[in-house]
C-alpha cells in the first residue's frame, strides 16, 4: 500500500487470507482423521466401548440444539417486539460490553450465581428456604445440561442480535414494517411475515456457527455441564489430556463422531429451516394481523432480556465480589469483610499470566487487523466483489467445531516443535479473530463515502495518500472496534490455547477453567475479573479514543 | 488545441441500452451544459471523464485534454477536478488541511502553501477560516470551499455534477455566478451537468442531452 511497486502484494491479499484461514481447518481435519482411522478401527471400537457415549452424544446434541433455537427465537422475538423503540436503544447499548465477556466468564458468573452455595442461594437462605448450609442439589452441572443450555443462551443471545442489527438495514425493515403497520397487523405480525424471513437468511451463517459452538463448546461444558458423563467434547479434550497415545486416538475418532454429529444436526437445522419457512409464508397468506400478540410478546422479550442482562451483570459483579471477599459464609448475601488479599498474595502470577495473555491477543489481533485491511483495500482498489464462497470461507472456522480440527492440528505442530510456544499460539488465535476482525471491520470500511476518493483522486491525490491520509484516519472508530473484537476473542479461546500451547502456555481463560474445578472462589474470581477487564478496556478506548480525538469535527461524531 | 477537453464519439452503455453519446469540444473558459432528468445518464458521462466508471457499462470513444487521449489514464493523473453535488469535505481535517490536501505536490515549503490556503480562502470571502472544522461552516460557505479546494489541483477541465442542486434558492443565483466566474477566470474548460434550467442559462454556453442533442431553447 506504498505504492504502485507493492500493488501486486495487495491483490494477494484475499487468496492469502483466506488460505489462512481454510487450510489449518482443513489440514487439522486430516490431522484428526488419521489417526482416528488408524490400526484398523481400534480407536473407534475404543470409543463405542465407552459407556458414557450414548449420554454424552444426546448432551452434545440437546443442548447445542435447544440453546440455538432458543437464542433465535428470543433474538427474533426481541426484534419484532422493540424495533424502532426507546427501548430497542438501551437493549442496543448492553450489547456491546455483554459480547466483550469472555464465554468462560460468562459460565463462572453463572456459576457462581446459581450454584446450591450461589449468590441466589444466599440471598434467599435462610429466611425462605431455610438452609443454613448448602443443599445438595444439582444445580450447577445438572445431568440434563440445563444449567450449560441457559449459559449458551445467555452468551448467543448478543451475538446474534448484534449480527441481526447489522442485517436489518440491508433488508429496509424499518419500511416494510411501517407499510405492514399501515395495513393493520401488530408488530409481531408484522415482523413475522414481513421481515423476518428475508433477515434470517441474512442471519443463517451466524446461526450455523452458534449451532456448531453450541454443541461442540469445551470451556462452557466444563464450567457449566455436567460432569459423569460431560459432554462429548468435554470427553475428547479429557483424553487429549491423558499422557497415553492410544487415549489420543480414542479422542480422534471421538472428534471425527463430535464432527458427523454436528453435519448431522446442520442437516436436521436446514429441514428445520425450509419447515419454518413454507409455514410463514402460508400463515401471511391467512392475513391475521395479531395485534393481541403484541403485549403478551413484549412483555416476554423483556422479561427475557432483563434476565440476561441481568443475570449476567449479577454473576460478573459476583465475580469481582468474591476476588475482594474476606470471610463470606454461607448463607450470609454479603462478605463479612473486604480484603485486597487475594489481589496481594496472587498478584505476580496474575500479572504474568495477564502479560502473556495480552502478548498472544495483540500479535494476533494485529496481524488480523493488517490481512483484513489489506484484503478490504484490494477490494475497493481492484474493485472485487467477494462471492458466497468467500463468505463461508470465513465462516469456515467459526463452523467447524474446534474440538475436531484442532487435535489434528496439534498433532501437526508436534513434530514441527512449534507447539508450546506463544507465537504458535498467536498464530492458532488467528484463525479465529481473523472471521471476526474481517465481519466487524468490512461493513464501515464498505460504507465509507466514494465520493470522498474520487474527490481526492480528481485533485491528484494517490490509492496510497487516499488510503493513508483519508480512508484510514476517518476509520480510527470501526478500527479501534475491531482492535477490541479482536482482543476479546483472542483472551477468551480455551482449546487452541490449551491445544496448541500444549498445556505449557498458560492465559487467564486457562487459568480460570482450570481453577474452576477446584474451590477456590476468590482465585476464580481474581482471573475472572482480569478476563473481563481486558476486553472492556479496550471496548472503553475503542469509545474514547475517537470522542477525543474527533472533539472539534462534528462531521466524524455521526460516522463514529 | 490547448485548453480544449474534447468528446470523440464517446458511448456508454449499458446492457443494449446506449445512456450517453456525445461528440464535443468545449474551448478553455467555455461552460457547456448537459441537461436531463435523473437516470439519463449525466452522471455516467463524468464518471466516464474522471475515469470512475463503474464496471458495469462499457465505454468506447476517445476523451482528449489539450490534444492529448487520457482515456486510459488513471483519475489522479487526468487533471480533471470534480465537483458533487454535496461538497463531499474531508470531515477529520479542518478547512485548511481539505485545501492544502489539493496543493500539487511542489508547492514549495509548509509556509508557501500555507500562504497559498489563506490567499484562496481570503479571495472568495473566507479570511480566517482555515482552522475551523468544516463541519461548522454555513451550506453556501462549505460548497465555495469544495470549489477552492478543486481549483487549487490547478485542474485543466473542471467537471460540475448538479454542484448547486443542494442550495438553498437565494444561495444559488450567488454560488453559480461565483462558480461560473472562477471557471472562466481559471481559464479552463467547463462541463456542467443538471436538470435546472437555470443553471443551464447561467452558464451561457452550448446546451445538449445525453445523446448529443443540442437544445437551443434551453440557453436562450
Amino acid at each position: 500500500m506504498t505504492g504502485w511497486q507493492s500493488a501486486g502484494l495487495l491483490r494477494l491479499a484475499p487468496p492469502l487470507t483466506l488460505g489462512l484461514m481454510a487450510i489449518p481447518v482443513v489440514a487439522g481435519l486430516s490431522g484428526t482423521a488419521i489417526p482416528a482411522l488408524r490400526g484398523g478401527g481400534a480407536a473407534l471400537g475404543k470409543l463405542l466401548d465407552w459407556p458414557g457415549l450414548p449420554r454424552a452424544v444426546a448432551l452434545s446434541l440437546g443442548t447445542g440444539v435447544a440453546s440455538t433455537l432458543l437464542a433465535v427465537a428470543l433474538t427474533f422475538l426481541i426484534l419484532a417486539a422493540f424495533i424502532g423503540t426507546p427501548r430497542f436503544t438501551r437493549i442496543r447499548r448492553t450489547l456491546a460490553p455483554l459480547l466483550s465477556v469472555p464465554h468462560a466468564a460468562a459460565a463462572l458468573g453463572l456459576a457462581f450465581l446459581l450454584a446450591p452455595s450461589g449468590w441466589i442461594a444466599r440471598v434467599v437462605s435462610p429466611e425462605i428456604t431455610g438452609w443454613t448450609s448448602p443443599p445438595n442439589l444439582l444445580i450447577l452441572n445438572d445431568p440434563f445440561g440445563l444449567s450449560l443450555t441457559i449459559g449458551l443462551v445467555a452468551k448467543e443471545l448478543p451475538f446474534l442480535l448484534l449480527m441481526a442489527l447489522a442485517a436489518l438495514p440491508q433488508i429496509d425493515a424499518q419500511r416494510r414494517l411501517t407499510t405492514a403497520a399501515t395495513l393493520g397487523y401488530g408488530r409481531i405480525a408484522a415482523f413475522a411475515f414481513t421481515v423476518a424471513p428475508a433477515l434470517y437468511r441474512q442471519l443463517r451463517l451466524p446461526v450455523y456457527a452458534v449451532l456448531a459452538y453450541g454443541m461442540t463448546t469445551v470451556d462452557m461444558a466444563l464450567i457449566l455441564g455436567p460432569t459423569l458423563p460431560p459432554t462429548l467434547s468435554a470427553q475428547i479434550t479429557l483424553w487429549m489430556a491423558e499422557a497415553s497415545l492410544s487415549m489420543r486416538d480414542t479422542a480422534a475418532a471421538g472428534a471425527m463422531l463430535q464432527f458427523a454429529l454436528v453435519l448431522a444436526a446442520l442437516a436436521f437445522w436446514r429441514g428445520l429451516e425450509i419447515g419454518a419457512h413454507r409455514a410463514v409464508i402460508a400463515t401471511a397468506e391467512l392475513s391475521l394481523r395479531a395485534t393481541l400478540l403484541d403485549r403478551p410478546a413484549a412483555l416476554l422479550a423483556g422479561g427475557a432480556s432483563l434476565l440476561i442482562t441481568g443475570g449476567l451483570a449479577l454473576g460478573l459483579a459476583g465475580l469481582c465480589l468474591w476476588s475482594i471477599a474476606g470471610l463470606w459464609q454461607f448463607p450470609d448475601a454479603l462478605p463479612e469483610t473486604l480484603t485486597l488479599k487475594t489481589w496481594m498474595t496472587a498478584g505476580p502470577s496474575l500479572t504474568a499470566t495477564a502479560a502473556v495473555s495480552l502478548l498472544i491477543a495483540a500479535t494476533a489481533t494485529l496481524v488480523a487487523l493488517v490481512l483484513t485491511l489489506a484484503c478490504l483495500q484490494a477490494e475497493a482498489t481492484y474493485r472485487l466483489t467477494p462471492g458466497t464462497r468467500a463468505l463461508t470461507l470465513l465462516y469456515l472456522p467459526l463452523i467447524v467445531p474446534q474440538i475436531v480440527f484442532l487435535p489434528g492440528l496439534q498433532s501437526l505442530a508436534l513434530p514441527l516443535g512449534i507447539d508450546g510456544t506463544p507465537l504458535a499460539v498467536a498464530a492458532a488465535h488467528l484463525v479465529f479473530v481473523l472471521p471476526y476482525v474481517f465481519l466487524s471491520l468490512s461493513g464501515p470500511f464498505r460504507a465509507w463515502d466514494p465520493r470522498i476518493g474520487t474527490t481526492a483522486a480528481t485533485c491528484g491525490a494517490s490509492d496510497a495518500r487516499i488510503f493513508w491520509q483519508l480512508r484510514l484516519p476517518m476509520l480510527t472508530g470501526p478500527i479501534l472496534t475491531a482492535t477490541a473484537v479482536g482482543l476479546a476473542v483472542s483472551l477468551g479461546q480455551y482449546l487452541p490455547t490449551l491445544l496448541i500451547g500444549g498445556g505449557r502456555i498458560e492465559t487467564l481463560t486457562t487459568e480460570a477453567v482450570a481453577l474452576s474445578a477446584g474451590g477456590n472462589r476468590r482465585l476464580i474470581g481474581a482471573y475472572a475479573v482480569l478476563q473481563l477487564l481486558l476486553p472492556a478496556l479496550a471496548f472503553a478506548a475503542a469509545l474514547l479514543v475517537p470522542a477525543i480525538l474527533w472533539r472539534n469535527r462534528r462531521g466524524m461524531r455521526v460516522a463514529a | 488545441m490547448i485548453g480544449t477537453l474534447t468528446l470523440d464519439g464517446l458511448k456508454i452503455r449499458l446492457g443494449n441500452r446506449t445512456l450517453v453519446d456525445l461528440t464535443i469540444d468545449i474551448h478553455a473558459g467555455e461552460v457547456t451544459t448537459i441537461m436531463g432528468p435523473s437516470g439519463s445518464g449525466k452522471s455516467t458521462a463524468l464518471a466516464a471523464i474522471t475515469g470512475t466508471l463503474a464496471p458495469d457499462f462499457s465505454a468506447e470513444g476517445r476523451i482528449l485534454l489539450d490534444g492529448k487521449d487520457i482515456s486510459d489514464l488513471p483519475t489522479r493523473a487526468r487533471r480533471i477536478g470534480l465537483l458533487f453535488q454535496d461538497p463531499v469535505l474531508f470531515p477529520h481535517m479542518t478547512v485548511g488541511g481539505n485545501l492544502a490536501f489539493a496543493l500539487p505536490p511542489n508547492s514549495g515549503t509548509r509556509a508557501a502553501r500555507h500562504e497559498r490556503v489563506a490567499t484562496a480562502l481570503a479571495q472568495a470571502g473566507l479570511d480566517g477560516l482555515a482552522l475551523r472544522d468544516p463541519e461548522t461552516l454555513s451550506g453556501g460557505q462549505k460548497a465555495r470551499v469544495a470549489l477552492l479546494r478543486t481549483l487549487l489541483a490547478e485542474p485543466r477541465a473542471l467537471l460540475l455534477d448538479e454542484p448547486f442542486s443542494r442550495l438553498d434558492a437565494n444561495l444559488r443565483a450567488q454560488m453559480r455566478r461565483f462558480t461560473f466566474d472562477r471557471a472562466r477566470k481559471a481559464g479552463i474548460p467547463t462541463l456542467l451537468v443538471t436538470h435546472d434550467i437555470e443553471d443551464a442559462r447561467a452558464a451561457g454556453g452550448p446546451v445538449l442531452d445525453a445523446l448529443g442533442q443540442s437544445l437551443p431553447d434551453a440557453g436562450s
